[in-house]
Parts: C-alpha cells; sequence; structure tokens
C-alpha cells in the first residue's frame, strides 16, 4: 500500500458520488438516495448502488456504476474502487462488466451490440431542453413575454440553480454556455427563432414535467423499498411548486 | 356506473388482470423480482388505508376480483390484459386462458383480450388465429420487454412484428394495446421509447394503438407521436394513482395529454389488482385542474365521462344505456394549436 492511500477521505468519496448522474431522472445519485453504503479500508473503497426496483432499465443502472467507478478513481489515495450494485436482476452481469473494465457491449455478450455513448446523449439533450424550460418559465412568470425570451441570453436568467445546471448541460453538450449564450437553443446549439418559440418551449414543457414526474416515482419507490417514508413526504413539498390542490 | 352529484359515469376499466404470483408459479428470482415490483408500485401510490398485505397480492380469488371491481369499484366493463411472463412463471402470470375462465362466466361485464410474440414466427400466427376465434378477441396486450429464452425483448418494428399486425387486421383485432417495459434488447437503446409505435401506427391506420401508461416515463415523446397519428390512444394505468400521491404531478400529465391529443384518445385504467377502481373513481370525478394551472383545458363533466368509459366504449363496440351517452361531437383530437407558455 502506497503512502498516498493511508489518507483517504470518505467525504471526498461522497463528494467524487455526487458528480454521478442518474442520465434518465437528471439528478445526482447521492441525492436521490441510490448510495446504499461507502466503505473505506486504506487506498481500497467499495461502495454499493442500489436502485428503486429490481427491474430498472440496465442500461441506465451500467452507466451509473461505471461512473461511480471512474468518480472514485479520481478521488487522492484510491488506490481500488469496487463498485457493486445490489438487489438488481442484472447486478452480476454490470458488477462483472464494470470491474473488468469490459464495456456495455461486453457486459452482456449478444445482447447489446454497441456502447452507451448515444443513450447518454439523447439524455443530455432531454435535460438540456428541460433546463431551458425551467429558466424561460421563471422569466416568463416574470413578465417576460415570447418575443423577448427570443433574445435572452443566459444572462438574463437570475443566478441560481437553475441557471447552474442549465449552464452544466450546456459544457457537457458543448453548446455555448456563457452569459451573453442565447437562452434557448436547439440541440445543435442553433438559437431558437422566435417564430418557433412557442412551440419549442411548449415540448420542452412536456419533457420537463415527463423527467420530473419520473423522478418522484422513482424516489417513491425507491422509499418504500427501502422503507424511508420520512424522505417521500418533504419529496413532493419541494416538487409542489406552487398551491396546493383542495 | 358511479353517480355523483346528479352526473352519472359508464366506467370501462382499460387494464385489468387476474394473475398468479404465488410462489408455487413462480419459476425464478425474476418472478419473485417482478412481483416484488408491482406491489412496490402499489404501496408507494396507494392510499393508506387501501394496502393489501403482501399475501393478498399474489393471486385474488374470483369472488374478491368480482367484488373489488363490479361491486365496490363502480366498473360497468373491464377489460382484462393479458401478461404471459412465461419465462418468470411456471403456468404464466396472467395469461389469455386465465383471464378468460372469468370473462366466459361474466360475459356482459368483462371482455378478454389475448396476445401475441413476433419471436413465435409462423406457428405463433396460426396459434394467434385459433385464440382470436376461441376468446372473439377485439384487442391484444403486447408486452415488449417479456424475456423469451436467450430473447430480452422486442420491437413493434421487427420484421415478424408486421406480419401479426396484417393478421390481426385480417381477423378483426382492431386495439393493440401496447406496454413498453424495461426492454433489455436492444440495451444500448432506451427502452421506453415509443418510436415504433409512430411507425406502424401509420402503416396500420385501421388499427387502433392503445399506449398503456400514456408511454411513462417518456410522456413527451408518447404525445409528439399521438399528435401525428390519429389512431394512437393514451391508457392511464399507473398515471391514475398519482391522483392520490401527487395531485398535482397527475393534473399536469392530464393537462398535457387534453392539451395535445385532447379529450377523445385518453382512456381509464386502474391497472387491477395493483391499484383498485373505486378510489380512483371517486377521486377522480371529484378531481380539478387546480385554478393556478391556466395553461391546461379544463376537466369537464363531459371529459371525465369520456376518459373513465364512452372513449373505451366506442374502441370495443360496447352498448352503453342511452342515458349514460354523450351527444356526438366532432370526431378528431382537439390537436396541437402552439401557444406561448403562461
Amino acid at each position: 500500500m502506497g503512502v498516498a492511500s493511508t489518507g483517504v477521505s470518505r467525504a471526498a468519496v461522497e463528494t467524487a458520488l455526487g458528480t454521478v448522474r442518474d442520465p434518465e431522472l437528471d439528478e445526482s445519485i447521492t441525492s436521490l438516495d441510490f448510495v446504499a453504503s461507502v466503505t473505506v479500508a486504506g487506498g481500497d473503497v467499495t461502495v454499493e448502488l442500489r436502485l428503486p426496483t429490481y427491474f430498472c432499465a440496465p442500461n441506465f443502472a451500467y452507466l451509473m456504476v461505471a461512473d461511480a467507478y471512474d468518480a472514485v478513481l479520481t478521488v487522492p489515495g484510491v488506490d481500488r474502487a469496487l463498485v457493486r450494485l445490489i438487489d438488481h436482476f442484472a447486478s452480476e452481469e454490470i458488477n462483472a462488466g464494470v470491474a473488468a473494465g469490459r464495456g456495455f457491449a461486453g457486459s452482456f455478450p449478444g445482447l447489446a451490440d454497441d456502447e452507451l455513448a448515444e443513450l447518454r446523449a439523447t439524455f443530455r439533450r432531454k435535460a438540456h431542453r428541460a433546463g431551458q424550460e425551467r429558466c424561460a418559465s421563471g422569466l416568463v412568470r416574470a413578465g417576460w413575454t415570447v418575443r423577448e425570451l427570443a433574445a435572452a441570453t443566459l444572462g438574463d436568467v437570475p443566478a441560481g440553480p437553475d441557471r447552474d445546471r442549465l449552464r452544466r448541460r450546456r459544457l457537457e453538450l458543448e453548446l455555448p454556455a456563457g452569459d451573453d449564450a442565447p437562452l434557448l437553443v436547439d440541440d445543435a446549439g442553433e438559437p431558437v427563432a422566435e417564430l418557433d418559440l412557442p412551440a419549442q418551449l411548449r415540448f420542452a414543457r412536456t419533457t420537463r414535467i415527463s423527467i420530473d414526474g419520473n423522478a418522484a416515482l422513482c424516489r417513491g419507490l425507491l422509499d418504500v423499498r427501502y422503507r424511508r417514508q420520512e424522505a417521500a413526504a418533504a419529496d413532493d413539498a419541494a416538487a409542489s411548486d406552487a398551491a396546493v390542490v383542495g | 356506473m358511479y353517480t355523483r352529484n346528479g352526473d352519472s359515469y359508464f366506467i370501462v376499466d382499460g387494464h385489468i388482470h387476474a394473475w398468479d404470483a404465488t410462489p408455487a408459479n413462480q419459476a425464478n428470482r425474476y418472478g419473485e423480482g417482478f412481483i416484488n415490483c408491482f406491489y412496490d408500485y402499489h404501496r408507494n401510490l396507494s392510499p393508506e388505508d387501501r394496502v393489501w398485505p403482501k399475501e393478498d397480492f399474489l393471486k385474488q380469488s374470483e369472488e374478491r376480483i368480482l367484488k373489488d371491481l363490479f361491486e365496490d369499484g363502480y366498473v360497468d366493463v373491464g377489460i382484462f390484459q393479458p401478461t404471459y411472463l412465461t419465462d418468470f412463471y411456471v403456468n404464466g402470470f396472467n395469461t389469455t386462458e386465465q383471464d378468460g375462465v372469468l370473462a366466459e362466466k361474466h360475459p356482459d361485464k368483462l371482455i378478454v383480450n389475448g396476445s401475441w410474440d413476433p419471436r413465435d414466427g409462423e406457428a405463433g400466427l396460426t396459434a394467434l388465429a385459433e385464440l382470436a376465434e376461441r376468446w372473439q378477441l377485439k384487442g391484444v396486450k403486447l408486452y415488449t420487454a417479456e424475456w423469451k429464452g436467450e430473447s430480452k425483448g422486442w420491437k413493434l418494428t421487427d420484421p415478424w412484428s408486421y406480419r401479426y399486425l396484417e393478421k390481426c387486421q385480417e381477423l378483426g383485432i382492431t386495439n393493440i394495446h401496447i406496454h413498453k417495459g424495461p426492454t433489455i434488447y436492444p440495451l444500448n437503446r432506451d427502452a421506453f421509447d415509443v418510436a415504433d409505435v409512430d411507425d406502424v401506427a401509420s402503416t396500420f391506420p385501421e388499427l387502433n394503438f392503445i399506449v398503456e401508461h400514456v408511454g411513462l416515463p417518456r410522456l413527451e415523446d408518447f404525445c409528439w407521436i399521438a399528435t401525428q397519428e390519429p389512431n394512437v390512444y393514451g391508457g392511464l394505468a399507473v398515471a391514475m394513482p398519482f391522483i392520490h400521491s401527487r395531485p398535482r404531478y397527475f393534473a399536469q400529465i392530464v393537462g398535457e395529454l387534453l392539451y395535445w391529443i385532447g379529450e377523445d384518445r385518453i382512456s381509464f385504467a386502474s391497472d387491477y389488482a395493483i391499484w383498485t377502481p373505486a378510489w380512483l373513481i371517486e377521486r377522480f370525478v371529484d378531481f380539478d385542474i387546480p385554478e393556478d394551472m391556466t395553461e391546461y383545458p379544463a376537466l369537464t363533466t363531459d371529459v371525465k365521462k369520456k376518459i373513465l368509459g364512452l372513449n373505451l366504449a366506442k374502441l370495443y363496440d360496447i352498448d352503453v344505456p342511452e342515458h349514460l351517452r354523450l351527444p356526438e361531437t366532432e370526431a378528431g383530437a382537439i390537436g396541437a394549436e402552439p401557444e406561448p407558455v403562461a
């Protein structure tokens, strides 16, 4: 064991895991409570991940396990990382595949004919569209008209988590992310024309509702699966953005 | 029939089961995992006083099914949607034959749908014709995430799938219910993607494609294809119980559907026995889209009547008593006229 490996910080491991997102839900695996345990023994780090159901889509599960593995290895002092997905029908294949660096297709011989880059990109684009809609809706609520929105820039959005999140998605997709970048761009980074704006925003809203709703469902399922009832109530309160239904 | 404040509603429950998930019928850990997954949906989204003990959830007696649906549940007609899962359950999870036992005893109240799997090839086409004759099928339920030996799922655009859809057309099976699940193959694609529905709906304009769970968790993709294909419908199974746990989200789902596809192509379903219809119907009839969600059309009594029964009654030629019908209006969807976000 090398000198550096004696000082692995558990907090640093958790911070690293916080950068790993569920690609489908666009939230970090730590905030979703998918990290079941972290064990540090010298330079060896073992992480257990859990998911809301036994049959959660294995491709997304694989991405999270692989990303968690990479994230843990970036922490100073880590010699060896072991990431295990628990309580999932494909745990064995995924865990073994990631540990051996076999890649996705190699983990499921005969069942997957390609790696997951395109799948990841598809969901990054969805997250990007939903993020634009969140920021644009905020401006509309503050009185902006559609015509004004067409000329809005990222810098026009008030600083806060929605803007930070959108900026991160832009950087991942290698799209303009500075304050002077247009707020509303298509998947290729081209500004959305004023004429197309209402329809684009309307569709982006549906995307956002779908992602948010899915995330809430997954949290609820994880709660009942692992008996964490208290979190369910807090989640719905946080997700309800306005008045209570009578 | 359900009556509230002087209005009476004809109820068609578009997605029910009579399953057997008892340990004796579980073939392996996947069978156990599958029913556990269903049970977590049940306890996560049911009101506390409607949560069943696990043993009640594994299998329901004939008496219980009839009571839950027709005595307590206001249902006029229930439609069985089979889910075979023969790789997970010794005798299958919920087959046409299992459902058919009940449907045959109560032909005025229960409709049984069939199923097919394109991986059964030529032999399956013959079997489908026999199944259609035996059960007088008007519909089938297709589960694209079904395992079959080495194969872990399929797509509607697989070549053999077209053969089966042609056969459906020939046999007069007009209602194609599609359930997207986490297919394993092809793993590197999004299993919940409904793009294949778009393709077959264009190719078979005389068939109706009812996408179960309104495409969730890909509501936006479902809405997108449904605006373009007039023969695509949305079934509310799984979406319904959000009315209790997340009423604002439920309002958004229904609001989005009304906006994109209109009131004529949305249909009620309890997904029994994951949930029971009584409380879902009671809550839905009392439900309004919150006032601050001004971007959505109103959920009027007439719209509720269509969603709760009249839309599916039309697809299945169910005779609705005169006093429970609505006057005919212009057919077709409201469609999606773009308007600015509110």
